[in-house]
């Protein structure tokens, strides 16, 4: 190990001295050192984060089996920029009386499955791919069950790390046939794409990964853990999972199905269509019928992870640019909508649409705030959200998919209806006893402007999109 | 600077105004002032493109500006205008003028209304001012979305219900008109050229007619849903019906314009092979549009369901002289939107009046207007009048132009559609005389009317403004062909 490697895996190596100073601060520090636990790793973590928008050098450490490239980098950055954000949001609810006596878990639970993220998508091997994807699902379940004596709570850590077992043994029984059907080579990703051919076997270990993957970033039919866990785990927990987990699960397919899978593009071209299909559509439809917030958001994101597909699928240069750009726009709505609905929870207990009748008596700038993020999640003009939907399915028509975009855009219509429905909650039906004010502190405020200055301008200025353009490749 | 440019940052600095006054009588001070301004924008802007125009004639649009904003996609912020496009400028500035005295008397929220009335207002006039297919989308969209919020909320009777369906179908349509840019800019590099979004680039180049074929029908149906066009304009009564008056005036004046525009802006110049391969269907569907338009207003009782099914069947005249495909049908089309937008403005700044003090708008509650409120009648007769196509006020100009127009095509198909859709002038004139039989003449129908006032000077400043410029088109209607007609030549010369 020289200087180069641990250049090439800079944010890695932050990422672990960071899990090991806040284990140590945990440990030893005096309770008056402990009550600034939250500004250290929020400070310490923003120092990283921003370690991570340096220029790199491309490479390769330990001999391919980790792979540093520059779209690795900006997609690692986006991550951190949604941790970030889902630190700044939880510190209200973390500074409770349930949860004071074991905040650290959060922070280093979060920078755990972070780094087993990084390690995913960044990997040139199946080995570490797995490694990444196991250190990105395990600490999850820990913080899905952090509330215990929630019954809901705990149900829903339960079945996630069922969830997460099962569809780990079926990638890891995919990649078992596949290391069996090519031999010798070794499971590096270069060597591979040689190798693989349409043949029965390797199909089936094709459609083996895709069905593990799929779990993960929760398509239909591989969806249906989804809501219980959102509802059950702890606000923000639950806008972690549904955004930075998902969106780093959706990268790292793209990853393989690029360098891997290559050859066979015409068999999984067919797998993903159909995917698509079904997840925004039935992810729309379920959504229409929710009452609780947070059930409501999955199936949200359960259709918005439909449309970061739809870029996936051309395995264009446009493709990838626009998967990475559409996280980012995902990353910044949904987080702040994750941020509005976690503030009115803490202060009043309340996570059921009916409860935002006439908010925007009481809190007219969180409702503002509120709408702004779910225009901008259902692809509204002129926020953030219009443009990466727009991008995505300029992706998908390049490659001639005109009845897919099609699809798609119906989709959007009706998914356009069921955040129109939290909009009319807040604006227009009166509510005799709608929430109360709230007064929101410094750190979630910090959050919400990040969020709110993201939608609004992360379309507009075409920066940032040119910028993720310069470093995408495709199949072809 | 570019003088377009004004027309978004005018509306713009106004929001900005707007949030950050606090009394509502400073607020509507402030939009009568901004709505002055851009209506004086516009007329500058008249001026300066009939000198631009004797300077270079052959130019297709004036004080084109290109900002490069994507460019990996090479898409830009590409500004121009033509004569039609200035018109329709001065019509969404006539409309927004009127519309804000016309809300004058509004007491709740007004910043928050004025704030989404400005944001309708930027996506109109963005739109009219781009040449750029994804600007112009993007203001298209930008203008739809406030209406779910403005009839939401400051709207009557089923508005929930009306909000939810106008935006849903309103968006419907943009679906398809999304799939149809996106066809039309992957097939603009057809003849080896880069891809382009820019209007004037793409109309250089001929894109193969199977794509034309394909995608002409997702463009006319996108913009064709918000100009009404049957079976998809199911939107419009309700939608009329249940908005605030100056939403209806802004939404049936300026906002059902965007159709017929982005219609023969886009899809007809864009796609000239594609339209003739369709004429004949879209013609059937506006045809009935226009005919079963009227007929639906006579059987109504409610004042603005009347005059919503008015629209739709007015708005289906300007599609339908549209796909006529000539230069005299075009301008009657062009002329008919002006023509349509200020009579139809009229009428709803009137309903909003009438309604205000009688508090319905059901015909047969209501009756003897003349004599309680003899200044609104009076301008309710002109506006009936014009709907119905007097010779003097801008209808007579506008549907003349239209059936000669269409009446030039010499087969049975056209000729025979042609007159069914001059049957639409009687029987406008059935509803538009019953209405005014109805509730201005005979018998005061409920005591409580008597006494009621008359006009206040708000509401004469929005009447009498629209009624002046009616006239203006009736009674000089060259100024206006004529502008017309000198833009239509680069459209005529692709077809």
């Amino acid at each position: 190990m020289n200087i180069e490697t641990i250049l090439l895996m800079r944010t890695e190596f932050l990422l672990i001295f960071l899990l090991v100073a806040l284990i140590v601060l945990d440990l030893f520090a005096s309770n008056n050192l402990k009550k600034y636990f939250d500004s250290i790793a929020c400070f310490l973590f923003l120092a990283t984060t921003l370690v991570g928008f340096l220029p790199l050098n491309e490479g390769e450490a330990f001999g391919g089996m980790f792979v540093a490239d520059r779209m690795n980098a900006v997609v690692k950055s986006i991550l951190n920029v949604g941790v970030l954000l889902v630190f700044l949001q939880s510190k209200t609810w973390l500074n409770n009386a349930y949860t004071n006596h074991k905040k650290s878990e959060v922070y280093i639970l979060i920078i755990s499955t972070l780094l087993g993220m990084d390690l995913m998508i960044s990997s040139g091997h199946f080995l570490l791919f797995y490694i990444g994807l196991e250190l990105a699902s395990l600490p999850l379940a820990a913080l899905i069950a952090y509330n215990k004596y929630s019954k809901e709570s705990v149900e829903a850590g339960a079945k996630f790390i069922l969830m997460a077992a099962f569809s780990s043994g079926i990638l890891l029984y995919g990649l078992s046939m596949f290391y069996g059907a090519v031999g010798e080579a070794g499971l590096y990703f270069d060597a591979l794409s040689g190798l693989v051919k349409p043949t029965s076997i390797q199909l089936l270990a094709m459609v083996f990964f895709i069905a593990g993957m799929a779990f993960k970033i929760s398509l239909v039919p591989f969806h249906l853990w989804t809501a219980d866990v959102y509802q059950g785990a702890p606000t923000n927990i639950t806008a972690f999972l549904s955004v930075v987990s998902k969106g780093a699960a959706v990268y790292a397919l793209m990853i393989v199905l690029y360098k891997v899978f290559n050859n066979i593009f015409d068999s999984w071209e067919f797998v993903v269509y159909g995917l698509i299909v079904v997840t925004i559509t039935v992810g729309n439809l379920f959504a229409m019928r929710q009452q609780n917030m947070k059930r409501f958001l999955a199936f949200s994101s359960i259709s918005q992870a439909g449309y970061i597909m739809l870029g996936l699928l051309p395995g264009t240069a446009l493709g990838m640019s626009s998967v990475v750009f559409y996280l980012l726009v995902y990353l910044v709505s949904n987080l702040g909508i994750f941020a509005v609905v976690s503030i009115l929870e803490n202060h009043s207990k309340k996570e059921s649409i009916t409860d935002y009748n006439g908010l925007y008596q009481t809190n007219p700038k969180l409702s503002v705030i509120m709408m702004l993020f779910l225009f901008s999640l259902a692809g509204i003009p002129p926020f953030a959200g219009f443009f990466s939907k727009f991008f995505v399915f300029m992706a998908a028509a390049e490659m001639k998919y005109y009845a897919l975009v099609f699809i798609a855009l119906i989709n959007t219509v009706i998914s356009l209806y069921y955040y129109l429905i939290v909009v009319k909650a807040m604006f227009i039906t009166k509510n005799e006893t709608p929430i109360t004010t709230v007064k929101t502190d410094t750190s979630s405020k910090l959050g919400l402007f990040i969020c709110v200055i993201g939608t609004l301008f992360l379309g507009i200025l075409s920066y940032f999109y040119e910028t993720i353009n310069q470093f995408s490749v495709g199949l072809f | 600077m570019n003088l377009l440019y004004l027309f978004v940052i005018i509306p713009l600095l106004l929001m900005g105004g707007v949030a950050m006054l606090r009394d509502a009588k400073q607020i509507k001070i402030l939009m009568a002032v901004g709505a002055s301004l851009l209506l004086a924008t516009s007329f500058v802007l008249l001026y300066a493109y009939m000198q631009a125009k004797a300077l270079a004639p052959n130019e297709v649009m004036y004080f084109q500006s290109d900002l490069l904003w994507y460019p990996s996609f090479n898409i830009k912020l590409s500004l121009g205008v033509d004569g039609i496009s200035v018109l329709m400028i001065i019509l969404s500035s006539i409309i927004v003028f009127t519309g804000v005295f016309a809300t004058w008397g509004l007491k709740e929220q007004v910043k928050e209304f004025f704030l989404w009335f400005l944001m309708l207002s930027t996506g109109v006039y963005g739109f009219f001012i781009s040449i750029d297919l994804f600007s112009m989308f993007l203001f298209y969209e930008v203008a739809l979305i406030p209406m779910y919020l403005l009839i939401g909320l400051w709207g009557t009777g089923r508005k929930e219900y009306s909000a939810m369906k106008l935006t849903l179908m309103l968006m419907g349509g943009s679906a398809f008109l999304l799939l149809g840019i996106l066809g039309i800019y992957f097939n603009s590099n057809a003849e080896g050229g880069p891809l382009t979004m820019n209007i004037l680039e793409i109309a250089k180049v001929h894109i193969p007619v199977e794509a034309q074929n394909l995608f002409f029908p997702l463009t006319f149906l996108g913009f064709g849903v918000l100009g009404a066009l049957f079976p998809f304009h199911t939107w419009s009564p309700d939608g009329h019906a249940s908005a605030p008056t100056a939403v209806s005036m802004l939404h049936a004046g300026v906002l059902m314009k965007l159709g017929g525009y982005g219609c023969f802006r886009v899809a007809i110049y864009l796609m000239p092979e594609g339209a003739d391969t369709y004429t004949t269907l879209f013609l059937v569907l506006t045809g009935i549009s226009v005919v079963y338009g009227a007929f639906g207003a006579i059987v109504q009782k409610d004042l603005k369901y009347i005059n919503a099914y008015s629209s739709v069947s007015h708005c289906g005249l300007v599609l339908f002289a549209i796909l006529m495909l000539n230069r005299t049908a075009m301008t009657g089309a062009i002329l008919q939107m002006l023509s349509h937008g200020l009579m139809t403005a009229l009428f709803f700044a009137l309903i909003g009046s009438i309604y205000g003090r009688t508090h319905t708008r059901l015909i047969n509650e209501m009756g003897g207007l003349m004599k309680i409120m003899p200044f609104l009648a009076v301008c309710w007769v002109i506006a009936g009048l014009a709907s119905l196509g007097l010779p003097g006020l801008s209808g007579f100009v506008s549907e003349m132009t239209i059936f000669v127009g269409a009446f030039q095509h010499a087969d049975t198909f056209h000729r025979v559609l042609t007159i069914v859709a001059c049957a639409s002038i009687v029987i406008t004139a059935v509803y538009i005389l019953r209405v005014i039989g109805k509730i201005l003449f005979g018998p005061v129908q409920d005591k409580h009317h008597e006494n009621l006032t008359d006009a206040f000077w708000y509401e004469k400043i929005a009447s009498v403004t629209l009624i002046v410029f009616i006239a203006f088109i009736g009674i000089i209607p060259f100024f206006s062909s004529d502008i017309i007609n000198e833009s239509l030549t680069s459209i005529i010369g692709k077809l």
